[in-house]
């Protein structure tokens, strides 16, 4: 920036202060707020007495809440597996096979973002239930005598979170699949490298950027979710995020709701920070 | 705890529910600005001419409004909560937009000690004399100084005689291996920890360490028998549908149901069930308190009374209304009910610190 002239710094606050304003007021704001409160004493009747009451956090560590937060990890990387292995050779085949198609197909996998999550989930149960779509579908094609069960189990949770987040997969690893160049793959084969090879050692490691961002962008808002394992879960599979939501209304426990938030974004943001130390930052670079 | 009907309300509730659940929502609590740009004050001088209504989703009937502003020229503004934490947290954020809550019996209390509504001036409310005796001076609000009924409703069973058969009139049902994957509970701590200490024969209210170690134990029993925990409106199209045999309703929920199907049934269980009460409360701060009486006078009349009843189909506290509820409504199982059933209702009250305990308990079991 140096040396560019005392006009440059000038659009550049001008163009920071708005998003500096907006993430201040909307994002840090509320983080320092739920710090804050995380230390603080619940009332009995509802709200919160600001101090130092490190209590909240050694309540996280009731085995209760730990296998909680453990279920709640596990099911955030298998959705996020099952996206990466679902959304990987659909990235790719629109990319390399989807000619003329391309954009319509990449404008495909988005139109679900249309409609509200909500809607999209609620349909499922319609979708899913007794004698539901699916169900009819089974015993009209013979397949089934009687209805069987499809939903309120943990599996239609995770079919459910695949679902809802397979486009934040696709899409980064669309964007880094579409930038590479097709003559490394020849050169690669020229040089006696099997497609397997070719696609092993050079396609795949030059959409490392697309994998890591879309791996992130799938397991964090998995790790928070708690409308899905309610709608589509029956409520017995508890999530973190479901835990957080309960001490923020019935409990009334405002404080260790705020502690467990805190834990939450601890956890994640050590799990991204491995994960990316792992992989290699280098490869974040031309996400 | 929620208590709604549905007719499509569904979707709303829960949108309410997960806008409750973020963070930044909560933190953010604002008065319903359009609702306190308009507020005048309190103090002296007459009112504007409006009301700022808190209330659940779809309930009112079509006419409850409309009528009120025809007869005194106020006009409404209605925002809707989904459940009674969220109205709770809005109010102790120092939400005063609105005028006229709908808190339930053990949220009034809570709402009393944290001082966030303000007493009634019955003088200003003459249709007081139509709320029936069996529905004032609760323990929630023991002489009605700061609420007045609303809707009220029991908590059952809804279930699908064809299938089963009549039953016993007790909880076991509930509890029952045979009806493994066909028995739906309440996603609500204080209901399905409720059901399980009345099976037992303890007060729902109870703050004993053994009782609720117990009910804990009879929980964790059923949870495998269990289709799920879902909030009342979600349970009743799984009876209808056939998805299962045994739910845990709210008695609206239940007469909506059984008003299209012969093939159901629902029973107030022995040897008790909860009975709860929605009420007309004015919050601290409202800025038309004066219309705020009006409107709530205006509830207890015979007419709008029975026609919101025969809208939301819970149960009237209005006696005066009581003599033009749909007649077919009135002769629905559980809808009129005897001394006797009457008597063995229990009224869930608020169990401060107990609260957490109530909440871990439903946690641990759902998890189990």
């Amino acid at each position: 920036m140096g040396g560019k002239g005392r006009g440059w710094t000038f659009r550049l606050v001008g163009l920071l202060t708005p998003v500096t304003i907006w993430l201040g007021l909307f994002f840090l704001v509320p983080l320092l707020l739920i710090l804050a409160y995380s230390f603080g004493t619940s009332n009995i009747y509802g709200g919160i007495t600001l101090g130092f009451n490190p209590g909240n956090y050694l309540r996280v560590f009731d085995p209760l809440y730990l296998e909680i937060i453990v279920r709640t990890f596990v099911i955030a990387a298998l959705t996020t597996l099952l996206c990466f292995a679902l959304g990987y050779p659909l990235a790719y085949f629109i990319v390399f096979k989807g000619r003329r198609w391309r954009n319509a197909l990449i404008l495909l996998v988005m139109v679900p973002f249309w409609t509200s999550l909500l809607i999209r989930a609620y349909s499922w149960v319609v979708i899913l239930s007794g004698n539901g779509i699916a169900n009819k579908t089974l015993q009209f094609l013979g397949i089934t005598d009687e209805p069987v069960t499809l939903i309120f189990t943990s599996q239609a949770v995770l079919m459910g979170m695949v679902y809802s987040y397979l486009p934040f997969m696709i899409l980064p690893l669309y964007a880094s699949l579409e930038k590479f160049d097709t003559r490394l793959k020849e050169a690669a084969k020229d040089l006696g490298a099997s497609r397997w090879h070719a696609f092993w050692r050079v396609t795949f490691p030059l959409s490392m950027p697309g994998v890591i961002a879309g791996s992130i962008l799938v397991f964090i808002p998995s790790a928070g979710e708690f409308v899905i394992p309610q709608l589509l879960g029956g409520s017995r599979t508890v999530m973190t995020g479901s835990l957080i939501q309960n001490q923020f209304g019935s409990a009334r426990d405002w404080a260790f709701g705020s502690a467990l938030s805190v834990m939450l974004a601890a956890l994640l943001l050590a799990a991204i920070l491995f994960y990316v130390r792992r992989v290699g930052a280098d490869k974040l670079e031309g996400v | 705890m929620q208590k709604r009907v549905s007719r499509g309300r569904f979707l709303k509730t829960l949108g309410a529910a997960g806008v409750a659940g973020s963070t930044l929502t909560i933190l953010s609590c604002q008065p319903n600005t359009n609702a306190a740009s308009s507020g005048g004050g309190g103090g002296g001088g007459p009112e504007e001419k409006e009301l700022a209504l808190y209330n659940w989703s779809d309930y009112v009937a079509k006419s409850t409004i409309p009528s009120f502003e025809e007869k005194t020229g106020i006009q409404v503004t209605q925002d809707f909560y989904g459940s009674n934490e969220d109205l709770l947290g809005k109010l102790q954020a120092g939400a005063t937009g609105y005028d006229v809550i709908v808190p339930s019996d053990y949220m009034v209390t809570v709402m009393i000690k944290s001082d966030v509504i303000q007493k009634l001036d019955k003088s200003k409310i003459p249709n007081t004399k139509n709320v029936g005796e069996d529905y004032t001076g609760l323990s929630y609000d023991p002489n009605n100084e700061y609420s007045l009924p609303y809707q009220w409703g029991t908590t059952g069973i809804l279930y699908n005689k064809k299938e089963t058969g009549e039953l016993d009139g007790t909880w076991d049902p509930m509890w029952d291996p045979q009806f493994e994957g066909q028995i739906a509970m309440l996603a609500d701590s204080r209901e399905t920890l409720g059901a399980a200490l009345y099976k037992l024969g303890y007060s729902v209210n109870t703050k004993d360490d053994g009782e609720l170690a117990e009910a804990e134990a009879a929980l964790k029993d059923q949870q495998p028998l269990l289709r799920g925990y879902f909030i009342s409106t979600e349970v009743r199209p799984l009876v209808q549908n056939g998805d299962i045999l045994l739910g845990h309703v709210y008695s609206g929920d239940a007469f909506l149901a059984l008003a299209g199907n012969k093939d159901l049934d629902y029973i107030i269980p022995q040897p008790q069930a909860s009975r709860w009460t929605d009420n007309m409360c004015i919050p601290n701060g409202a800025a038309h308190p004066d219309n705020a009486h009006k409107f709530i006078n205006h509830i207890l009349g015979a007419d709008t009374g029975a026609k919101l009843s025969n809208y939301t189909y819970y149960n009237t506290p209005n006696q005066a209304a009581l003599p033009k509820i749909d007649p077919a409504l009135k002769d629905l199982p559980g809808y009129t009910l005897t001394p006797e059933i009457f008597e063995r209702l229990e009224v869930i009250e608020d169990v401060g610190a107990k609260t957490r305990e109530y909440e871990r308990i439903f946690t641990e079991v759902r998890s189990a």
